[in-house]
């Protein structure tokens, strides 16, 4: 018998007569806020663009000439240096679905191993500060590792990470700090981020150039590379990206000993900054929390693979800003942070929003 | 049959916890052929197939192809030896476009100095290659190559995946239910995808709950049951209630067939 002629050909006989467009991709019509949903789906960076121009706007008109003068716009690029870069290697983990809470510890690390290594061996700055990229590198990795490998969860591995690094800060120091005007004088090369290029009323520093192109160069190899894709693949859904033949293992390896890199790239800001090196500065404390309320204030999904790092570099930037108007306009601190609390949740309730695929 | 398989597995053994999803299963998959793998729900056609193209790596038992031995530990060591699969999970990273979904792990680059240094993707390429491919297919004409697949239905998900693997695939072409999203119009055009990819000579292995697509297609039934293979048929020796029988334990095949 042919089993196909019994049954196959009775209900698909009528297809001869069916349309041949099938299944067309073509924009239905959709109301403005479905245009504009799809505009947010795509560009994700675009909310917390609009809340920064619209925070230095309010606070411009408010304020006047004092807080939209170039010295006032480029102070709060160098309050955030030291965040935006640590907020540009958390975006990375956390685009991963991951969370690194020892960025901070593992900056001031850093740094206290660029100025011991100096002042302690009298190892060559330029050599001190390889050293102290080096060790960076290699905690992230150790980081990577254990969360790829052991396949443990991403917080208690750094959770355990950021009290062992800020305690290895404390005991290999002595607690000891190194003061500016010794560093000035004996390896002027470790202050190097914190040489100021002035250009009018505006001042920069190298320490926020570095943050800038750094953030830039992030942007571009996640957005047009195979890594950066593999970045997003693993994070939205990584037994998917396996599957679909992405190494796993070897891009969360990569990012996390990148994310290690950067803090060491953000310790040697530190010094450049405070001129000192400190084994108690407060990043090492806080820095975490102060680059996760960035990358989500920019609209980085905590859950992975959706967001844009530039929207963290806003997300940063917005918290500057937000500090210096509202200390020029003489509110209570407190203030401050209870901005930062709302835009928190706001962010998230639209991150939500943009998730939803049809709007 | 003479002619040596192109793919065997002999004694191939899974297990997750208590639950034995392959139980020292046998396989072949002859040059040219589609083969059809049937069985119920919970049966390990899945797991065998996914033993196949190293998304798992069996505990027991060994894999050729073509006649040497292989030991994937990976779906992209499988896939650079010319094994590609559509999984029934569809693979895909759904905030990705669709055209990043079709290159993920094999990216094409621009020429010369920004794809050597910059590592610069080269997507105009990409897209074309993906648009060319989809509307191969016949299973849409895409308005934008550039939409994330989550924006997508699931039988347009399905036709994307399906497309991937027959751009790709050299050696072998695995399918797993490509047609369960699948609209009666599509699932004809997967069915003339399936036969045009065996036109080309690669060989099929295709698992499906549909019996009458496994009728028309298959050249030969590999009938799995309790994580194992219980017997092979040819479709024209044996009626579809046959193979339902035999999958779901109401008969018993006389011999080990084919
Ligand atoms: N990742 C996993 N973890 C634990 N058990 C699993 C896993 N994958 C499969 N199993 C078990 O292995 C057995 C075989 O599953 P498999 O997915 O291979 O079945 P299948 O024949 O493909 O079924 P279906 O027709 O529903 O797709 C099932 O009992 C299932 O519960
Ligand atoms: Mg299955």
């Amino acid at each position: 018998m042919s089993p196909q002629d019994s049954s196959s050909d009775s209900y698909e006989s009528s297809l001869s007569g069916a349309s041949s467009d099938v299944a067309s991709f073509e924009d239905h019509h959709k109301g403005f806020v479905g245009r504009f949903h799809d505009l947010l789906h795509g560009t994700p960076a675009l909310v917390p663009l609009i809340v920064l121009v619209a925070a230095v706007l309010i606070f411009g008109l408010v304020l006047g000439s004092n807080f939209f003068s170039p010295f006032a716009l480029t102070l709060i690029l160098q309050q955030v240096q030291i965040v935006g870069v640590l907020a540009a290697a958390q975006s990375l983990i956390i685009l991963t679905a991951g969370i690194d809470l020892s960025v901070g510890a593992l900056a001031v690390l850093t740094s206290v191993v660029m100025g011991q290594f100096t002042f302690r061996y009298g190892i060559p700055p330029f050599l001190a500060v390889l050293c102290g990229l080096a060790i960076g590198t290699g905690v992230g990795a150790a980081n990577g590792w254990l969360v790829s490998k052991v396949k443990l969860p991403p917080f208690i591995v750094t959770l355990g990470m950021w009290q062992i690094v800020l305690a290895a800060n404390y005991l290999y120091s002595k607690n000891e700090t190194i003061r500016a005007q010794e560093i000035e004088q004996q390896a002027p090369f470790l202050q190097l981020m914190g040489t100021t290029l002035k250009l009018g009323g505006a001042t920069f520093t190298l320490g926020v150039i570095m943050m800038v192109v750094l953030v830039f160069a992030l942007a571009y190899a996640l957005r047009s590379t195979a890594w950066g894709r593999h970045v997003y693949a693993v994070g939205d859904d990584a037994e998917a990206a396996q599957l679909a033949g992405v190494n796993r293992h070897r891009t969360l390896m990569s990012v996390y000993m990148l994310v290690g890199f950067i803090c060491g790239l953000a310790g040697w800001v530190m010094i450049g900054r405070f001129g000192s090196v400190s084994p108690s500065a407060t990043t090492g404390v806080i820095g975490n929390i102060q680059s996760i309320t960035a990358v989500v204030i920019g609209g980085i999904s905590l859950f992975g693979g959706r967001g844009s790092i530039l929207g963290a570099f806003f997300g940063a930037l917005i918290v500057g800003v937000f500090e210096l108007g509202l200390r020029m306009a003489g509110a209570n601190p407190q203030w401050t942070y209870l901005l930062i609390g709302v835009l928190i949740i706001a962010a998230v309730t639209v991150d939500q929003w943009i998730r939803k695929v049809s709007a | 049959m003479t002619t040596e398989p192109i793919l065997k597995g002999r004694g191939l053994v899974k297990r997750y916890g208590r639950v034995t999803a392959l139980d020292r299963c046998d396989f072949e998959l002859y040059p040219g052929e589609i083969l059809a793998v049937i069985g119920d729900n919970g049966a390990g056609k899945s797991t065998l197939i996914k033993a196949i193209s190293g998304a798992v790596v069996p505990e027991e038992g060994e894999i050729y192809l073509d006649g040497q031995q292989v030991l994937f530990q990976s779906p992209i060591e499988a896939r650079a030896a010319g094994i590609e699969t559509v999984y029934q999970t569809l693979a895909m990273s759904p905030a990705l476009s669709i055209a990043d979904n079709m290159f993920m792990g094999r990216e094409l680059r621009k020429p010369g100095v920004m794809g050597k240094v910059f590592k610069k993707l080269d997507r105009p390429a990409m897209e074309k290659f993906a648009r060319q491919k989809l509307s191969e297919l016949g299973l849409m004409t895409i308005q934008n190559i550039r939409q994330p697949v989550e924006t997508l239905s699931g039988g347009q998900r399905q036709g994307v995946a399906v497309a991937r693997a027959a751009a790709f695939g050299s050696k072998v072409i695995i399918l797993d239910e490509p047609t369960a999203a699948l609209g009666v119009k599509e699932s004809r055009r997967v069915l003339e995808l399936i036969q045009d990819v065996k036109a080309r000579g690669i060989p099929i292995i295709l698992i499906s709950h549909n019996m009458p697509h496994v009728f028309e297609v298959a050249d030969r039934i590999h009938i799995h049951r309790l994580g194992r293979r219980l017997t092979v048929i040819k479709p024209g020796d044996y009626a579809m209630s046959d193979a339902v029988a035999f999958m779901t334990g109401a008969k018993e095949p006389e011999k080990e067939a084919a």
